[in-house]
């Protein structure tokens, strides 16, 4: 299965400054606790976590649950403190794994 | 003509009778059940309330995709930060709804998502310091198209 992740992360940023990263994830985030048409119920398939590492230090981490609407956004804050990259992991039901990376230039 | 049902009444009647047929739901949440997962995340850690900020609509028109924000007043220094989030709901079928880890370099404690909201009912965000000690916030929402259970047409 093919998901389309959107990231907003600033591309320049002054050393110590608090940014605004926003993430955005296509998925269904089907619950497990509907019903198909034929009756029975549809299995959950949900993104289960989601990290946020920057230069491999983990900075921001979260464990969805059912309750998370579908395509799952998420606005976190990082400090900038050198330039390098971020990582951002998303894994789920049915072996659900996608990773994206985005720069930040700190001056 | 003293006493006549007219289209209008007939169709108000007919409201209120499918409105009320419409509420038992299927997979119900348990009452305590908000309190367990609490328990079961937290521990036996006391909560005061206070420092946590649960920022949701007061009026949901659709649960399914609710804009949900937490802040927590911390400085968010080294010594002195907000470890995790925790936000748990009252009468969806499962008490969770989102768990938050902020590393030392998360900067600011404040997490935003859309969550989704089965019923009218109480959230709660509970907010785990580096110290140990837990501060939450309670918020109140009245949904009125409920997510999660309505099932697919055929």
């Amino acid at each position: 299965m093919s998901a389309r992740a959107l990231i907003n992360v600033p591309k320049q940023a002054k050393r110590g400054e608090v940014i605004e990263i926003k993430t955005l994830i296509s998925h269904q985030m089907e619950t497990g606790f509907r019903h198909g048409t034929n009756g029975r119920m549809i299995p959950r398939d949900i993104i289960t976590t989601f990290t946020a590492k920057y230069e491999g230090e983990e900075v921001f981490s979260t464990t969805f649950f059912p309750a998370i609407a579908a395509n799952p956004f998420v606005t976190f804050y990082a400090v900038a403190d050198k330039t390098g990259t971020f990582t951002f992991t998303w894994e789920g039901d049915n072996g659900f794994s996608v990773t994206e990376e985005a720069k930040i230039v700190v001056a | 003509m003293r006493f006549s049902i007219t289209r209008r009444d007939a169709l108000i009647l007919g409201g209120i009778a499918v409105a009320g047929a419409a509420s038992p739901r299927p997979a119900a949440a348990v009452p305590g059940q908000m309190e367990a997962a609490i328990r079961k995340t937290i521990g036996d850690a006391k909560v005061q309330k206070g420092k946590v900020t649960l920022d949701l609509p007061p009026l949901v028109e659709n649960g399914n995709s609710v804009p949900m924000t937490v802040t927590v007043a911390s400085p968010m220094t080294e010594n002195d930060r907000v470890k995790a989030i925790h936000v748990f709901n009252e009468k969806n079928p499962q008490a969770n709804v989102i768990s938050v880890q902020f590393g030392p370099r998360a900067g600011k404690a404040e997490v935003a998502t859309r969550i989704r909201l089965a019923d009218t009912q109480k959230i709660t965000a509970i907010a785990v310091m580096s110290d140990g000690t837990c501060w939450s916030d309670t918020q109140d929402v009245v949904v009125t198209l409920a997510a999660c259970l309505e099932d697919l047409q055929p």
